[in-house]
């Protein structure tokens, strides 16, 4: 056991997967020398070299496009994306393609692929550094999204998704990358894609977050009695776990960062609509980004949900 | 200091047999009258195919067709210079290339009669499900290749697209890819000189597509695309260097579609009916009947026990496409992923599919 941060765990989960399968490759801009521009590769070329770890072109739609070529022949890439705004140009090799093979050849081929990339506001970078666009992806059949919280998730939850038979968007909380220390197991172990996890039990409100948002949504939950869930897999994600929760608690407030008009928090809250709403005592309420696009640094702060904006809606709701 | 050259490229252009049915003697060798004859009876038998399939469409037995007239040579005499292990990324328009890899023609029919099952290759072949976004599938084959690279797999991949394609960014990102990585793989262009309704002079202001090749460093060649042995020779050196290590190669087919681009296209309104008649002077299958009888293996008896065959075989591959069982309904839900997600059992549950 040692104390990691999420960067440390993603580079443990990355060296272990690759030390158990050698078909596991690296691929990516910057992922080799310079270990990528977040470091999370960092001394990866020196222990499997360049035939693994791969500095490739300038070229997202080239990385994903190839990566599927890959993965379907037998490899078992892991494509870094600089930053989830240049996924973009990969969108078409991933919604038409990495998406649908599986389907189109009627399993006779499969994408097992993961394409990690940081996503989320708080590093103050240039324009298009900070998207939050889990809801694209999640809407799309065929491709899983991952979206850690902490340390001990992240690896255990990359372990799984380079594992995982089909192609897995791993998106990484840049803004928690290096913000939180927490003890991860040296050894092997995997967190199970599809289930949220309880990050703090509680019964008169439940909180759906994942990612950055999380923590927010916790801090947030000083002086109430608050269940809060980190979904972690948003595709497919844990309905039974909401469910539960809210069965217990009667309320449900949904905390993300990403614009709130088709958001994925419309689908957690569609849920528990259609199948709990005789156990409400409130109306859901969502705490999320405004529809407008992606501020940068000087913005930053008033397009994500703030502490005040999250307790409000806490308070909200337990006025019922 | 004054300007200097630093690089120059020479694209080649390779014919073998001509439209007159004259082989070039140095080069002819290359290729064995055992060859040619199967290119021949393929060419038959794809057209056979192609011609049953726009009966089917305009008897409303099958969907949307893409045809493959003018252009069986350059997907014949290419798909023959491959072998069984190596992998084929086909676009929708690759008829000729399926059937002469072996791909059951009962699957083709089903598969245009909108029925996905077509597209599951069989275990002794290795050809991706064919791809409707044009030129998108070309990186895919870079890492196909790639993959074998680094596997020390001895194949190679093969990419198949058009003039359309080659404007494409996925076209010059999968090519820059293999440049760079020296993946094994050859990318067919088949040049049929119109995208739809778009002559090739508007896809590229460049000579030739060859050409593009050489700014992803390395080489491009231009065939004559309706010369089966020509395109045979230029795909099977092609796959033997990408197999010895020494890379890609871009091999443009200078080719012709007679057809309209699909049978929900009018291409009289585009193009005139002359220049489609000097085209269908140059169409592969003549030629190589002029070559094979200067052989004396060629008579019209012969030709109509050919085509005889290739009709009994696909009326009969007709039959069973027709006959075929149906799709499950729960089909199309239980290919999204490896396993059900909880939902999807939920949605096949509720709908009463697959039960």
């Amino acid at each position: 056991m040692g104390k990691l941060n999420i960067v440390g765990a993603i580079n443990s989960a990355l060296s272990e997967e690759m030390e158990r399968d050698k078909d596991v490759i690296v691929i990516g801009e910057d992922v080799g020398r310079d270990g990528g521009v977040f470091r999370v590769t960092e001394g990866l070329l020196a222990k499997f070299g360049p035939e693994r770890i791969i500095d490739t072109p300038l070229s997202e739609l080239g990385i994903i496009g190839a990566a599927v070529g890959l993965a379907a022949y037998g490899m078992k890439p892991v494509a870094e994306i600089q930053f989830m705004g240049f996924l973009y140009a990969g969108l078409e090799q991933i919604f038409s393609h990495a998406a649908r093979i599986r389907s189109r050849s009627r399993g006779r081929f499969s994408v097992p692929m993961v394409i990690r990339t940081p996503y989320g506001i708080g590093i103050k970078p240039p324009e298009l550094h900070s998207e939050s666009s889990e809801a694209l992806f999640c809407h799309m059949p065929g491709i899983k999204v991952v979206v850690p919280s902490t340390p001990y998730n992240a690896k255990g939850l990359l372990k799984s998704a380079i594992r995982d038979p089909d192609t897995v968007l791993f998106m990484e909380p840049s803004r928690l990358y290096r913000a939180i220390k927490a003890d991860v197991p040296d050894g092997d172990y995997t967190v199970e894609l599809g289930k949220a996890a309880i990050h703090q039990e509680g019964k008169d409100l439940t909180v759906v977050s994942w990612g950055t948002m999380l923590h927010r949504a916790s801090e947030a939950a000083e002086g109430f009695d608050a269940e809060i869930i980190d979904l972690m897999t948003l595709k497919p994600f844990d309905e039974e776990a909401i469910l539960t929760s809210v069965k217990k608690t009667g309320r449900l407030v949904i905390v993300h960062e990403a614009p709130r008009i088709g958001g994925f928090g419309a689908e957690v809250a569609a849920l528990v609509a259609e199948e709990a709403i005789e156990y409400l005592k409130a109306p859901i309420l969502r705490v999320a980004g405004p529809e407008a696009v992606v501020p940068m640094a000087r913005l930053e702060d008033y397009y994500t949900p703030s502490l005040e904006r999250i307790k409000k809606a806490y308070e909200k709701v337990m006025q019922y | 200091m004054p300007v200097s050259i630093i690089e120059k490229i020479e694209v080649k252009y390779l014919q073998i047999i001509n439209e007159k049915g004259e082989a070039d003697p140095d080069l002819i060798p290359s290729v064995s009258d055992d060859e040619i004859t199967r290119f021949f009876e393929t060419i038959i038998l794809a057209r056979t195919f192609n011609q049953r399939a726009l009966s089917l469409q305009r008897e409303g037995r099958i969907g949307t067709y893409a045809s493959i007239l003018g252009q069986e040579a350059s997907q014949i005499g290419s798909a023959l210079a491959f072998s069984d292990d190596d992998w084929l990324f086909p676009s929708f328009r690759e008829s000729g290339v399926l059937v002469a890899k072996g791909y059951p023609m009962w699957m083709l029919y089903r598969y245009w009669a909108g029925d996905e099952r077509g597209m599951k290759c069989p275990d002794n072949l290795n050809i991706f499900p064919m791809s409707v976004p044009v030129g998108t599938h070309v990186p895919h084959a870079t890492g196909a290749a790639w993959a074998m690279k680094l596997k020390g797999h001895r194949k190679a991949a093969g990419v198949y697209f058009g003039d359309g394609g080659s404007s494409k960014g996925d076209f010059h990102e999968g090519l820059n890819f293999a440049g760079v990585f020296k993946a094994p793989v050859v990318f067919l262009c088949q040049n049929n000189q119109w995208a739809i309704s778009v002559p090739r002079t508007s896809q590229t202001a460049a000579k030739t597509i060859a050409q593009k090749a050489y700014a992803h460093g390395f080489e491009g060649i231009q065939v004559d695309g309706n010369d089966a042995a020509a395109v045979y020779k230029a795909t099977k050196d092609a796959v033997e260097k990408a197999k010895s290590g020494g890379g890609p190669t871009l091999i443009e087919c200078f080719t012709y579609r007679l057809d309209d681009h699909t049978t929900s296209d009018d291409a009289s309104r585009y193009r005139s009916k002359e220049e489609v008649e000097a085209w269908r002077a140059k169409e592969p299958l003549v030629r190589l009947r002029l070559f094979l009888e200067k052989k004396g293996r060629w008579t019209k008896e012969y030709e109509a026990g050919v085509v005889k065959k290739a009709e009994e075989s696909v009326d009969s591959e007709i039959k069973k496409a027709e006959a075929f069982p149906p799709p499950d309904p729960a089909d199309l839900i239980r290919y999204t992923y490896a396993e059900l997600t909880p939902r999807q059992k939920k949605e096949l549950k509720e709908s009463g599919w697959g039960s």
